[in-house]
């Protein structure tokens, strides 16, 4: 943890803050006893599971502590750092920003997600970071279905001051991104972020729709979409495992955004994910402003989780 | 990616057959597994844990019936339990009050509000009857009036002209003044996504609900909600009287467990659940489909009804007559295929029945989707009417004809008699057992939509190998077999009836 504890740095924290209350006050309770029974075990498993973890994340996580605790007798903030390291172990392979590194430019990134899990919003978060970056971003407004979503990024756009390609609602997406790519690469862009139609991952005919797009960008760039980041609600269940597995296989996600951390959502679900599919994470979304998104840290968030005192 | 409830309790159970009552030894050990299945589910915890105690009391000491296993007992208890906790009526808005009648639209960010605001306006016109009015409220995201005036135009319902720099509290006094004024039936108001821990948000949501005094005030929530939704419910119903909630994208495969835990914590009906994203996709709440649908059960009650609406009589009857005789030929074949698309196609067929895990997946990789059935219509339709009524007839030279007349290959037709060829076989082992009582057993056994797709995509073959966890007489005997079940649905259905 060499991060200087930045106002950001403060959010996430605060973000995680009710997750680790609540399991601190789960644990507080569990821990005063002088050895972990079954059923503080259970206790733990089950404070796991109300952060997402699923089921059986959860219970591996409770035999790794059921081991550890005959080793060393340890106490309340042990056995709390025992569950981050735990938990840290799981997330730090996947903690990677996203890099630009395309050549030759644009490095296209493909954003997708259900509908509703805040696709629109991350672009212009993800915009908005890239650009403090020094790169050069232009937008492509894909999402032809849902009523209003062009006028939303079109907004979002203005707001932050990078190019957008738009056509009209119910227009081809494929097209689109045909049509941005080309400007793009005219325009010596250094990415180009596209925006989807939301799609429930059990909808055959869209996530065609997805693989056409896909083919288009390869035509004019066989290496393109160089990312394609799903967005995923922390609100979500398991079955945003179902999800990742889905659009893993049609859409090629090579990488995860998470987005409303600063609810009482615990966001556990990643953990169960990285053990499942270790597929990178590359943010998350701490609230509704351009400034809130914010790089992954697999510790923190895993210190978080498990409640353990700075 | 899950295993349904009963996969589950199998394994439980196998070693208790034939006792007579359930102890507390069992019961406990098959609610554990019914306690992972509601988690895996999304049911919130300390709502799994009050629903697991009182299904324990309940279980505890009930004898197990005679013609089932103890782990299907348990399914039932549970069955009937969630479904009771579920709400045992379907219940629809009430607005029996002077008009305007308000609804108001609360949720989380990206929920579904706007999208099921216009749905239940739409439904409101055109089922109710009434005229109605939608205004947005939201001024937080961008384009968010816009989208419901893009709705309105889509579903033709008044929406409110967009003021800019409006707050929310002032739109919603113009709305109230604006349905009084122009006589309308119904206001609703479509409140901006907040978080329930953002303060302000919450306040203004409060004073909105102050000023315009709805009628209904409805949570809108997403059925692929975690964990989280407890304290969603908790908080959004402190803050507001909560009327209801309504539970959307229902049409994408989360078992729904958050249904459970919003009706827990609420105490409110679940009036209405998302179907899709066209504006028709809403329905009224059914708390058995659900049940059935959180523990991974399927869907048997909807299948059954589509069954019914679908299968045509006569040509069940026909298929009969023939069946009697022992002759299975191509235009029967044909028949079928076309009561499957009839009923939505295999995807939607898949869907809705339980333990076809298999089958999704040997669908979604290989070429058994619905497109399929159109192929093998074609190749059908590609023979002339001698061959389809003798299909033996087919030598090389034909089929390759065929297989040019319909756009596929030989090895397709190859892989279309063959699938006939195991039907035509079923069928005569159904004569020779004693009719349609035997097809359960050997539909059971491995022939049945699995096997048939079995047949068809090759890849498929043991995969799908027909449906482990239907009950006898399942999907095997669906397509157009008669029967004397209720509404000429086939043998076997009336079973699907009872459970």
């Amino acid at each position: 943890m060499t991060q200087p504890p930045t106002p950001w740095h403060q959010k996430i924290v605060g973000g995680f803050r009710r997750t680790s209350d609540k399991l601190g006050e789960n644990l507080t309770g569990l821990f005063t006893k002088a050895t972990l029974d079954r059923e503080t075990l259970d206790g733990i498993e089950e404070a796991l599971i109300a952060s997402d973890l699923g089921p059986a994340t959860a219970a591996r996580i409770r035999n790794r502590l059921a081991d550890e605790r005959y080793e060393k007798g340890i106490d309340e903030q042990g056995v709390r750092a025992v569950m981050a390291n735990e938990i840290a172990r799981i997330l730090a392979p996947v903690a990677k920003p996203l890099e630009i590194e395309a050549f030759p430019r644009p490095q296209v990134i493909l954003v997708i997600g259900v509908n509703g899990s805040g696709k629109t919003t991350t672009i212009a978060k993800l915009a908005h970071l890239l650009q403090e970056q020094d790169y050069s971003v232009m937008l492509v407004a894909g999402d032809t279905f849902r009523a209003a979503a062009i006028g939303q990024l079109k907004v979002w756009a203005e707001r932050i001051g990078v190019p957008i390609i738009s056509g009209k609602e119910g227009g081809d997406a494929a097209g689109l991104v045909y049509e941005g790519v080309k400007q793009g690469t005219a325009t010596g862009i250094d990415v180009l972020i596209v925006d989807t139609a939301g799609r429930l991952q059990n909808k055959a005919g869209l996530m065609d729709e997805l693989s056409k797009i896909r083919r288009v960008l390869g035509r004019l760039n066989p290496a393109a979409p160089h990312d394609v980041v799903l967005v995923l609600d922390a609100t979500t269940g398991q079955n945003g495992l179902n999800q990742i597995e889905v659009f893993r296989e049609t859409a090629g996600v090579t990488g995860l955004v998470m987005t409303k951390l600063d609810g009482t959502a615990r966001g556990g679900l990643l953990v169960a994910a990285a053990e499942k599919f270790g597929l990178p994470v590359h943010a998350i979304g701490i609230g509704e402003g351009v400034d809130d998104l914010r790089p992954f840290d697999a510790e923190e968030v895993a210190r978080a989780i498990a409640g353990v005192s700075e | 990616m899950f295993e349904s409830l009963s996969d589950r309790l199998g394994g439980v159970f196998d070693r208790l057959r034939g006792r007579g009552a359930l102890n507390e030894a069992d019961v406990r050990a098959a609610l554990r597994e019914v306690r992972i299945a509601l988690l895996e589910a999304d049911v919130a915890l300390p709502v799994v844990r009050q629903f697991v105690d009182g299904v324990t009391e309940k279980a505890v000491g009930q004898s197990v019936l005679k013609s089932i296993t103890p782990g299907q007992q348990v399914v039932k208890i549970v069955n009937d339990a969630l479904t009771e906790m579920l709400g045992s009526d379907a219940a629809d808005l009430d607005l029996d009050v002077t008009p305007p009648a308000v609804v108001m639209m609360v949720g989380l960010q990206g929920s579904g509000k706007t999208t099921t605001t216009a749905k239940i306006a739409k439904r409101l016109t055109e089922k109710g009857r009434k005229k109605v009015l939608m205004a947005s409220l939201d001024v937080n995201r961008p384009a968010a009036q816009e989208q419901l005036a893009t709705l309105g135009t889509q579903v033709s319902v008044a929406t409110l002209p967009i003021v800019a720099g409006q707050t929310p509290v002032d739109i919603a006094r113009r709305a109230l003044q604006a349905a009084k004024l122009q006589g309308f039936d119904v206001l609703m108001l479509d409140t901006a996504g907040r978080l329930h821990v953002d303060q302000a948000l919450m306040e203004e949501m409060r004073a909105v609900a102050e000023i315009s005094t709805p009628h209904e005030i409805l949570l809108v929530v997403d059925a692929l909600t975690g964990q989280d939704a407890v304290n969603v419910a908790t908080n959004f119903s402190q803050q507001v009287a909560l009327t209801g909630v309504v539970l959307t994208r229902m049409d994408g495969d989360a078992r729904g467990g958050a249904a459970l835990s919003m009706r827990a914590v609420t105490g409110k009906p679940i009036k209405f659940v998302g179907t899709g994203e066209k504006l028709d996709g809403l329905e009224l709440f059914q708390p058995s489909r659900v049940a059935g649908r959180i523990l991974g059960m399927g869907d048997v009650v909807s299948l059954v009804e589509r069954a019914a609406e679908t299968i045509q009589v006569e040509e069940a009857e026909a298929l009969a007559a023939k069946m009697a005789k022992g002759q299975f030929d191509m235009n029967d074949l044909r028949a079928q295929f076309n009561q499957m698309k009839r009923m939505g196609g295999l995807g939607a067929l898949a869907g809705m029945l339980p333990g076809v895990k298999q089958v999704k997946q040997a669908m979604a990789n290989g070429a058994g989707d619905d497109k399929m059935l159109v192929r093998l219509d074609a190749i059908i339709g590609s023979m002339t009417p001698k061959e389809r009524s003798k299909p033996e007839l087919l030598n090389a030279k034909r089929k390759i004809r065929i297989a040019k007349g319909s756009g596929t290959t030989v090895q397709e037709v190859n892989k279309l008699l063959k699938m006939h060829q195991e039907m035509a076989n079923a069928m005569k082992k159904i004569r020779k057992m004693g009719g349609l009582k035997g097809l359960g057993a050997m539909m059971g056994k491995g022939g049945g939509l699995g096997g048939m797709l079995g047949g068809l995509t090759g890849g498929m073959g043991g995969g799908a190998g027909g449906m482990p966890q239907l009950p006898p007489g399942g999907m095997g005997g669906l397509p157009g077999l008669p029967g004397k079940g209720p509404g000429g649905l086939p043998a076997g259905f009336d079973k699907f009836l009872k459970k």
